[in-house]
């Protein structure tokens, strides 16, 4: 495979500022529809048209049934069933959120969930910096081997190893610890490949230039790279972040007791008994927060993720 | 440890007393350093791997080849593959599988590329574009699948049928009926997925050389020609790809169909991951869970192999 088109779209992940004014505002500018094009009136009109009913596609398509989901959670399960277009025709009923939180343990579980989350996210970006560093810095001798075995899992269809993972965690004596979804989830050879091309980025003068001073590898990690990485750190961490909020069949085989389990496992198993309305202000409270982070770090969700292609590809 | 801490006194008393010798030591020093200090900053990383990612793969292979019941095990050669192969459920879940993919492929594949095509084109509304088309992949797929089963409801007065109503079809039976079940299953990932590739798409699109459109309007292509002849031209490695990456996910799908419809009604959607989960936590029978994880998971590989040989071959 190629990798050669995403040393590109990583720079832009850490440069911000320059590659964004120079080249950047021009392909923002620019792509199939002209100015010169948009000039013309015929053309101007059929381009509004069409953009418009993306835009109004987009939004019925993605944001129409989260929108809707935010109406059932204040309504009633009558409402709900009955009249699934009406706005609170019997009223609206707040007293579903705190329901939600106490009756069917949203609270227990959202706990849950930042706590799966926050170290899954601080395992993640240990293991992404740490490997990172040392195979495109360091450059060890058996660096290139180490690699090889890192970025071969990517290929591996990953049904090979949730039975026998699920075994190993037992051997351990890790089943139902948040451990037991802690360390298998923060290894993520995705991570480390953007990782690692980020800091080939890095210009090796820096890293002599520490050496002659006397800085050693930790030194060189903690004071240069570290402070550099910054954004791509932040893109890793908002990556490991999502796929760990949405995660459901590994913390579901990995977290047998309900009281441990996060948002994902716990209103599955709540969902069969649950006053439907409730469930609703349930669901509703589990989107907020990965709404919240994401509209805050849209940019570097929608680098991360783009950069995925440009990567693997 | 002592090797570690030692040599770094040594090269700048060295560096100023004996010029000559300088870059030599200066060079040998800080290496061996790196070697030995490297090795501590990767090793806790490498153990992750290693534990929790190498080891299952290759136990992954060994297992399909045993009986355990997690106190014993021994050995049982290929009995646990003409176990899964005598299932009679096998090739139901290998149809439905095939059936998911299939539909997944139609109805999700295209929806990406279009949206990703219309995006780049947008100026001052890029912005909102984007954050809806990856809003979905934000969402818990427990929850989007908890709220369509909802709108699901195949009473006259559910959301979907409801639409339906007023454009005078239905009223359908979504998950209730086995020729209809999968489609709705299909349609659930599709809107939790489209905008991860959606946006993948929309990189390589805001990556494309824009002398390419300004050279083909020179020469006076039109807008359709210049989509047709230089944006989905750029984006074909990309397509070809996520192809790839979409066929060996959608054969790995559990998640949906295991919640929405337990594999039901009347088996209609039990797929081949289902059948390794029940094997393995419904059983007992990890033998046989690993066994048929390692045949879906060679087969995949050697499609993968045989598809980017292929399209290596094609690109020449």
């Amino acid at each position: 495979m190629s990798l050669t088109g995403s040393t590109r779209t990583l720079t832009t992940v850490g440069g911000e500022q320059s590659p964004r004014r120079g080249r950047g505002i021009r392909s923002l500018e620019r792509s199939n529809v002209s100015d010169a094009d948009l000039s013309k009136r015929s053309v101007r009109w059929g381009y509004r048209a069409i953009m418009g009913a993306a835009i109004a596609l987009l939004l019925l398509i993605s944001a129409g049934p989260l929108l809707w989901l935010a109406k059932a959670a204040v309504s009633t399960t009558q409402d709900i069933l009955r009249e699934p277009f009406a706005f609170w025709p019997s009223g609206i009923q707040w007293e579903n959120i705190p329901d939600a939180w106490n009756q069917i343990q949203i609270g227990r579980f959202t706990l849950n969930s930042v706590i799966l989350t926050s170290g899954e996210v601080l395992v993640a970006v240990f293991a992404a910096v740490t490997l990172g560093y040392v195979l495109a810095v360091l450059r060890p001798v058996y660096g290139p081997v180490l690699n090889g075995a890192i970025m071969a899992t990517l290929f591996i269809p990953g049904v090979i190893s949730l039975i026998p993972l699920y075994l190993t965690v037992i051997d351990l004596g890790l089943l139902d610890s948040y451990w037991a979804v802690w360390l298998p989830n923060g290894v993520s050879a995705f991570n480390v490949l953007i990782m690692k091309q980020y800091f080939q980025t890095i210009p090796r003068e820096l890293f002599e230039a520490a050496r002659v001073d006397g800085a050693g590898p930790v030194r060189i990690l903690w004071s240069i790279v570290l402070p550099m990485a910054r954004p791509i750190i932040g893109v890793v961490a908002l990556l490991a972040f999502v796929a760990s909020w949405k995660d459901f069949l590994w913390p579901l085989l990995a977290l047998p007791t309900p009281g441990k389990q996060p948002l994902s496992v716990g209103l599955s198993t709540v969902a069969p008994q649950a006053e439907l309305a409730v469930l609703m202000a349930g669901m509703f409270i589990a989107v907020l927060i990965p709404i919240a982070v994401f509209t805050v770090f849209q940019k570097q969700f929608i680098t991360g993720a783009g950069s995925a292609g440009a990567v693997k590809g | 440890m002592t090797t570690v801490t030692s040599p770094p006194i040594v090269p700048p008393v060295a560096a100023g007393a004996q010029a000559v010798d300088a870059p030599r030591r200066r060079r040998r020093g800080p290496r061996m350093r790196a070697g030995a200090m490297g090795l501590l900053i990767a090793l806790p990383a490498v153990a992750l791997f290693a534990v929790f990612s190498w080891w299952p793969i290759v136990r992954g292979l060994v297992i399909a080849f045993q009986k355990t019941n997690l106190i014993t095990t021994d050995w049982v050669g290929a009995a646990n593959f003409t176990y899964v192969l005598a299932d009679p459920l096998l090739g139901k879940a290998l149809a439905n599988t095939a059936l998911y993919a299939g539909l997944a492929l139609v109805i999700g594949f295209p929806i990406p590329i279009l949206f990703a095509v219309l995006i780049a084109e947008m100026r001052r509304s890029r912005r909102i574009a984007s954050f809806l088309v990856f809003l979905p992949v934000v969402i818990p797929p427990v929850v989007s699948i908890l709220l369509w089963q909802v709108f699901y409801d195949p009473g006259t007065r559910g959301l979907f049928n409801t639409v339906l109503a007023a454009v005078g079809v239905g009223p359908l039976p979504w998950l209730q009926s086995p020729s209809s079940a999968m489609l709705s299953i299909v349609l659930v990932a599709t809107w939790g997925a489209f905008g991860s590739t959606a946006i993948i798409y929309l990189a390589t699109l805001m990556s494309i050389d824009t002398q390419l459109y300004e050279a083909a309007e020179i020469d006076g292509a039109s807008i359709w020609r210049r989509i047709w002849h230089i944006t989905l031209p750029q984006l074909r490695s990309t397509i070809l790809l996520l192809l790839l990456l979409q066929l060996i996910g959608t054969f790995q799908v559990f998640t949906e169909p295991f919640l929405l419809t337990g594999g039901g009604p009347n088996n209609s959607t039990v797929t081949l991951l289902m059948l390794i989960y029940r094997y393995a936590f419904i059983y007992g029978n990890f033998g046989a869970a690993a066994a048929l994880s390692l045949m879906l998971a060679l087969a995949l590989s050697v499609f993968a192999a045989v598809y980017l040989w292929l399209s290596r071959k094609w690109s020449k």
